[in-house]
């Protein structure tokens, strides 16, 4: 007969309060396997964990509950604490009189019976569990950084200076995301490219880094440590190996359209590098706009290359990558202006978004850094920045505040201010959120020392002026003081709501990672797992999880690389044997299992013609056990007969 | 084809320029419309001002007078008709509570689940008909005559259940140029009118109504079209209190968008009332030679 040592834990008053601790002890200690009873007011506390172990030694007990808190917090310490003194860790077992108990209830009496029979049925299963080993599998140690913006960078260097290797696959043509388009960033106004570079230029030239641009990821099959993805590197129509990024055949390509790194402020050719720092340094062709590609005539990119790197027949390649670790990092977008009515639906050419302006503000951009507008490269001399167009709106588009876009108009007004000194710069807010170090303080001089006019209230019409200077008429209202504003404006800015990036959802299917309503990546806790998805092997970065500014997207980076790192720093990874198991004897191989298993870790037998359950991919969820018609898949240390017998002990 | 019509109290009183230029236009297109057997109030105001049921009754009791004609599809013209039928019908179909209560309530009615359609006769028009069947059955183009079309608040508002895009609808834009006439667009064209100040607090409609009219002669409309008696009287009827503050006012005229379907299907102008608009349109239409030479049949 089992020798159990039950362990009543107070939680200070969250338990005792409630449950009348000492009846408790008193009924447990009557029960036929309890060897042993005692409480404290902090089981899991140092002295509460030596208590726990003495007693297993002493009292020579080879089962032990702690009748505390739910299992998601301290399982793992407990366990480890009775292993520690040689009992197998799965001879714990939480039972669970705090959350599923004291908290719920008001009434000593009914809770302090409910308690006993919560820790009853825990016996009744302790009685059966069988000692059990953790699975080892190998690790293959290698990253996959999906994405090759600031996170992604930061990620992928984090890891390649750790000593390990690092697949960045990028599906634009060069690193350097969305950064690469800012002009100067908050609130130190460092220009955007002079600190990007070097990183840009690290991971171009690490040797521990594998570069993928222009590539996508296709498909994932595999688990934590073991990875199978398949990458698709898009035909570039440029030999990248030969191309010495010379600029020639950009220059001579004859077909110029709206550049999308530009946000359409801008053009580029067919054939187009799309930004002169870009990494790497090499072109490729639109075939959507190619002349030749549309009409078999032109080529005269092929015909002014000096070194014949132009390649028509290119053609596209999947390669394979065993990975270990993935990070994703996708990035996000601004919500299109062209989704809010009231402000033209996107068809007013002086109304621009956020990105846009930092465009015109680049000293790399279309305008070379000079504010001009759109429409007739006029200088705007009244300028109306709106916040929150699409951000804490649900009727319009996001419930969610987009975080960056308060001090990112501050600087836009600003650096609006420094370029045209007589100019007036307008910015409609709700709030002011500006929490960040030296932030409140950068928003304070846009207020003071620039006289930006600051009006609290929403934007609720834009429309265009008759006559023909351009002007934009801008209603909007100042809820400090009641008053309906009209604003004849030359240019109007939008801070647009930050969405994810529209390829996440689709590449969250291929990973089996989830997201939530709005397609941002969810994190395996807000709060204590703030860089992992739910799948294990899987992290995440940047504004792929929500929209953040930088220094906070670069610190979740190499946060997300450092728990990477956890799992790469070993050739070999425990993982808990509490998953499933058949019955060999019983099974008939229906295959039942294999339907309705979400996380393909079952498999036929090939001769036995039996199930067999992958180990390293099973999470132990359960489904297979209630579907298997004749009971032959089994959950270790949850059997049926355990469970019943744990039923039968409450009712 | 036959055609229920929910016509609600405005139009047989002082709207009545609005509904006899449809009824003559619609038969003209072939429809017949029927007027809507023992109908009520629409519900009016009070159905969207306050959450009682009790003021839902009046929507759901002409539903089930609908259904009794043996059609599942109504015709309104009244916008505030529109507005408060159709939001009634949203009610039902989507709060079973709300519809077991007043079906309860209306226990010597049948039981009525939501399945009659709300038409505007502009929706219909546009769905049913098309505005290019529409163009060409036009034999008197409105040309040259510039219309800047007004939808206040009824058609178009709350979201889904306005007949177009509520910040930026096309559906009248698209019917004056099916009928041949060119359109000044506005940004003005979903703005308030003043509504029902107008009964006790003109100031704010005086207001407005400049404001609307003011922008349409800046750019350059010879006439406003509007879908709503109330607009209608706020916009036409109200411009003698604008004269009154505002010296240099220009007189506008208004049309429903009934009346200019008669005029470019060359009905009866008689059915119009111009007489009975404050600011008469026919010596707009004379200079554009849009009156006379009408068919009467």
């Amino acid at each position: 007969m089992k020798r159990i040592g039950v362990f009543v834990c107070h939680c200070g008053l969250n338990i005792a309060d409630t449950v009348d601790i000492k009846k408790v002890v008193e009924d447990i200690g009557k029960h036929p396997n309890v060897a042993h009873v005692v409480d404290y007011t902090y089981m899991c506390s140092d002295p509460g964990q030596e208590m726990i172990k003495s007693a297993i030694v002493e009292k020579k007990l080879d089962g032990v509950i702690v009748a505390a808190c739910t299992p998601t917090l301290h399982e793992t310490t407990f366990r480890n604490a009775i292993s520690s003194v040689g009992l197998n860790k799965y001879q714990f077992e939480n039972a669970n009189i705090r959350e599923q108990c004291s908290w719920v209830h008001k009434d000593n009496k009914i809770a302090t019976e409910k308690a006993i029979e919560i820790i009853k049925s825990i016996i009744e299963k302790l009685k059966l569990n069988q000692s059990l080993s953790a699975i080892n599998i190998p690790v293959t140690r290698k990253a996959l950084v999906i994405g090759g913006g600031i996170s992604g960078m930061q990620a992928a260097l984090d890891i390649a200076n750790s000593g390990y290797e690092v697949v960045l696959v990028e599906k634009t043509s060069s690193i350097g995301g969305r950064m690469s388009q800012l002009s100067e960033t908050f609130p130190t106004l460092d220009c955007a490219s002079c600190i990007l570079t070097p990183k840009t230029v690290e991971v171009g030239h690490h040797p521990n880094i594998k570069l993928l641009t222009y590539s996508e990821v296709e498909g994932v099959e595999g688990y934590l440590g073991n990875f199978k993805v398949k990458i698709r590197k898009k035909p570039a129509y440029v030999d990248w190996d030969k191309c010495t990024g010379c600029g020639i055949c950009s220059e001579k390509c004859p077909t110029k359209i709206s550049s999308e790194f530009e946000r359409d402020m801008g053009t580029r050719k067919a054939i187009y590098i799309p930004f002169p720092q870009a990494v790497p340094k090499k072109p490729v062709i639109d075939s959507n706009h190619c002349i030749y590609f549309k009409t078999g005539k032109c080529k005269l990119c092929e015909k002014n290359c000096p070194i014949g790197a132009i390649d028509y027949d290119q053609k596209e390649t999947t390669i394979e990558e065993e990975i270990g670790v993935i990070l994703v990092a996708t990035g996000f977008d601004l919500l299109p202006k062209e989704s809010i009515g009231e402000y033209g639906y996107g068809k007013y050419q002086d109304v621009i978004d956020g990105l846009q302006f930092e465009r015109l503000l680049s000293a790399s951009g279309p305008t070379a850094g000079k504010i001009k507008r759109p429409s007739d490269g006029k200088i705007p001399k009244d300028i109306v920045f709106v916040q929150c167009v699409g951000s804490r709106d649900p009727e319009h588009g996001m419930p969610y505040c987009s975080k960056i876009c308060c001090m990112y108009t501050a600087k836009h007004a600003l650096l609006y201010k420094h370029a045209v000194h007589d100019g007036q710069a307008y910015v409609f807010y709700i709030d002011i959120r500006s929490g960040g170090k030296g932030y409140e303080e950068f928003v304070q001089k846009a207020v003071e020392d620039e006289k930006i006019i600051y009006l609290r209230g929403k934007v609720s019409r834009i429309f265009k002026d008759v006559g023909d200077d351009g002007k934009l008429i801008v209603w909007g209202v100042d809820t400090l003081t009641g008053k309906k504003i009209e604003i004849a404006a030359d240019m109007v800015v939008l801070a647009m709501a930050a969405v994810p990036n529209k390829d996440t959802k689709e590449l969250a299917k291929k990973l089996k990672i989830s997201t939530d309503t709005y397609g941002f990546i969810n994190e395996a806790h807000p709060k204590l797992r703030p860089v992992e998805t739910l799948t294990a092997g899987i992290f995440l970065m940047g504004c792929a999880q929500a929209p953040k500014d930088i220094p906070e997207t670069v610190a979740q980076a190499s946060g997300a690389a450092a728990r990477a790192l956890t799992i790469l720093s070993k050739s070999e990874l425990e993982i808990d044997p509490l998953i499933a198991a058949v019955d060999e004897d019983i099974c008939t191989g229906c295959g039942i299992c294999l339907e309705v298993c979400a996380y393909n870790a079952r498999k036929l037998h090939e001769i036995k013609k039996i199930a067999e359950v992958n180990e390293a991919l099973c999470v132990g969820c359960g489904s297979c056990i209630s579907a298997c018609p004749s009971n032959a898949s089994i959950h270790k240390n949850y059997t049926k007969e355990q469970i019943l017998r744990m039923i039968e002990e409450v009712t | 084809m036959e055609l229920c019509y929910y016509p609600g109290c405005t139009l047989k009183t002082t709207a009545k320029n609005f509904e006899m230029p449809a009824i003559a236009s619609m038969k003209k297109l072939g429809h017949k419309i029927i007027e809507l057997p023992r109908w009520n109030c629409c519900g009016t105001v009070h159905s969207l001002a306050t959450d009682d049921l009790m003021h839902q009754l009046a929507p759901v009791r002409n539903f089930i007078r609908v259904l009794e004609t043996g059609t599942d599809k109504v015709v309104t013209l009244c916008a505030m008709c529109y507005n408060t039928l159709k939001q009634t019908n949203r009610i039902i179909l989507e709060d079973a509570e709300k519809r077991d209560r007043i079906n309860n309530f209306l226990d010597e009615e049948k039981d009525y689940n939501g399945n009659v359609t709300v038409l505007h006769l502009l929706e219909f028009l546009r769905d049913e008909i098309g505005f290019s069947k529409i163009k060409e059955k036009v034999n008197r183009p409105l040309k040259g005559l510039k219309l800047s079309p007004y939808y206040g608040c009824l058609l178009l508002r709350p979201e889904g259940i306005g007949l177009d895009d509520i910040e930026a609808p096309r559906i009248m834009e698209d019917f004056i140029e099916a009928l041949g006439g060119e359109v000044i667009e506005s940004p003005f064209k979903i703005e308030c009118c003043g509504s029902y100040h107008t009964v006790n607090d003109i100031d704010p409609v005086i207001e407005r109504t400049k404001m609307i009219i003011d922008d349409s002669n800046t750019r350059g409309a010879d006439a406003i079209v509007v879908g709503c008696p109330l607009c209608f009287f706020n916009l036409d009827y109200r411009q003698k209190d604008v004269k009154n503050r505002y010296n240099e006012f220009n007189f506008k005229p208004i049309f429903y968008f009934t009346q200019l379907l008669a005029i470019a299907l060359i009905l009866d102008e008689d059915l119009c009332e111009f007489g009975e608009h404050f600011v008469d349109p026919r010596p707009l239409l004379n200079k554009r030679k849009l009156l006379g030479g009408q068919n009467k049949e």
